[in-house]
């Protein structure tokens, strides 16, 4: 992931607004991206939940799947056949979380998908977007064309006034709930806005025309409401909120039942259901559902103040030899002011409130399983 | 009352026997917001270029080396109390430790400030 060579890196159509306004850029995924601006992660981070942040994530992947068939419901079926999720189901104007799985039953990519009508809208991490694209097109090639939308920007607004600050520029955005999509006129622009992020907190994704990003963004950035926010703050943010970072918390050795990502595979596709299975790694994936799996996803709380890292080797007590997990993502937590992590244990530990022990720097320090989001979400439902 | 610097910009203020030991302005600017600090055992005996002291932001830990020989006389432990001190004042009240110089020819191969203005620059 890291590019010795900055000029080998890709940028967004935001590069110059991140540059005049500050932003540290730093490779990411192939991309120059912004980690932080003047403020910082833990003022970036702040403002975010208390007022509203706009995220640069134009890195991501865009797709829209169009039936041959002219039916929606032709995709989606298509789809299916590549995700456990219910896709069928996600009527005009919604949009659902789901995983790309494999044979195995693992984690290739996660990624959003919106109905939008005549065809799916999907969003996908941008280091996994060149495969993902490949997957889809050799598997719903038949039923679908499918448009690598490389000519849009992608932003989020994120945090309790972006209702407000986006509302200025497409009164409509008030009107919607937690989770609808579709295509909006924002600020003049023909626009995707979807109410939903990777915060934890209200707020809306803005699929944009990469030659209007830029005044887009200045628009937004105009109200003293919002600021930009780095890499580094929606990292921290989305922790709090016990969101998985792909190829972190989640990848191709996890199932979605491993990875505590169950709630995201409805009924329908489980064992019993109307379309159950008929994906990559179903087996593998509906056997967890019944008989459950040997590791789960958990949030782990530190007792005292030193952060516990992604790699940190997960422990019973304090002189054991053998771990037993590991942390997959961790750090501190600025709106908890304490560290907190995910990670890996034994499902017969990953109950709230078992204690483990975790090795940071020779020393074994005393963690607790805990209850995700750590900070409470504020989906406007 | 000397101050001088080192490449992984710590500073060391030589008072005497004693050299007082933070980083730098500029590098408390490269952490960003620094949430927590570990300090060593006062009594413990480090060798020049061993991790001393950790320093963590929101986002990474980094060590802070002893830039020279000693024995930990003192630690400031109003850094672990309050790690946003290494972000207003790097140079003054965020200092991390105290030595007793074991080797003072060590103190030869750091730079001044002059010298390290121009190191970083």
């Amino acid at each position: 992931m890291l590019a010795r060579d900055k000029s080998s890196l890709k940028r967004t159509p935001l590069h110059a607004l991140h540059v005049a306004r500050g932003g540290k850029m730093v490779p990411f995924a192939g991309y120059e991206m912004p980690v932080q601006y003047p403020a910082g992660v833990l003022k970036e981070h702040l403002h975010a939940r208390s007022s509203a942040g706009l995220f640069d994530v134009s890195h991501m992947g865009q797709l829209a799947l169009r039936p041959k068939s002219g039916q929606v419901e032709d995709a989606a079926l298509a789809l299916e056949r590549l995700v456990p999720q219910d896709i069928v189901a996600v009527a005009p104007g919604r949009q659902r979380y789901a995983q790309f799985t494999n044979e195995d039953g693992g984690i290739l990519d996660d990624l959003m998908v919106a109905n939008f009508g005549d065809h799916l809208f999907v969003v996908v991490n941008a280091a996994c977007k060149a495969e993902d694209e490949a997957h889809l097109r050799a598997h719903l090639s038949e039923a679908c064309v499918i448009d690598s939308l490389t000519d849009r920007a992608l932003v989020a607004l994120q945090g309790p006034k972006a209702e407000s600050a986006l509302a200025k520029l497409c009164p409509d955005v008030t009107a919607m709930r937690f989770m609808d999509t579709g295509p909006r006129k924002v600020g003049g622009f023909d626009c995707f806005v979807s109410r939903s992020g990777y915060t934890g907190e209200d707020g809306f994704e803005i699929s944009v025309p990469a030659e209007h990003a830029e005044t887009l963004v200045t628009a937004l950035l105009d109200n003293a409401d919002v600021l930009p926010i780095g890499l580094g703050a929606r990292d921290s943010l989305r922790l709090e909120a016990g969101l998985c970072l792909y190829g972190h918390d989640i990848d191709t050795t996890t199932t979605p039942v491993e990875g505590a990502l169950e709630w995201s595979v409805q009924k329908s596709r489980r064992s019993g259901g109307a379309r159950a299975g008929g994906f990559p790694g179903a087996e593998k994936i509906l056997s967890q559902f019944e008989k459950g799996a040997s590791r789960r996803r958990v949030g782990l709380r530190t007792e005292g103040r030193a952060p516990v890292r992604e790699g940190a080797l997960l422990f019973t007590d304090s002189a054991s030899s053998e771990p037993i997990g590991k942390v997959t993502s961790g750090g501190f937590g600025p709106s908890l002011n304490a560290p907190v992590a995910m990670g890996y244990l034994p499902t017969s530990l990953s109950a709230n409130g078992t204690s483990v022990f975790a090795e940071v720097r020779g020393q074994r320090l005393p963690l607790q399983v805990a209850a995700m989001p750590f900070v409470p979400n504020t989906y406007k439902r | 009352m000397t101050t001088l610097f080192t490449s992984d910009h710590e500073w060391l203020l030589i008072e005497g026997d004693v050299a007082t030991i933070g980083v730098t302005d500029y590098a408390q600017s490269q952490l960003g917001d620094v949430v927590f600090v570990e300090l060593p055992k006062v009594g413990r005996s480090l060798k020049k270029a061993e991790a001393a002291a950790v320093v963590e932001s929101v986002k990474a830990a980094s060590d802070v080396y002893a830039p020279i020989s000693g024995e930990v006389v003192e630690v400031n432990e109003a850094l672990v109390a309050e790690p946003a001190l290494v972000n207003s004042d790097a140079g003054g009240k965020a200092w991390f430790f105290k030595l007793k110089i074991a080797d003072r020819s060590e103190l030869g191969g750091l730079m001044d400030e002059a010298a390290y203005k121009a190191h970083r620059a």
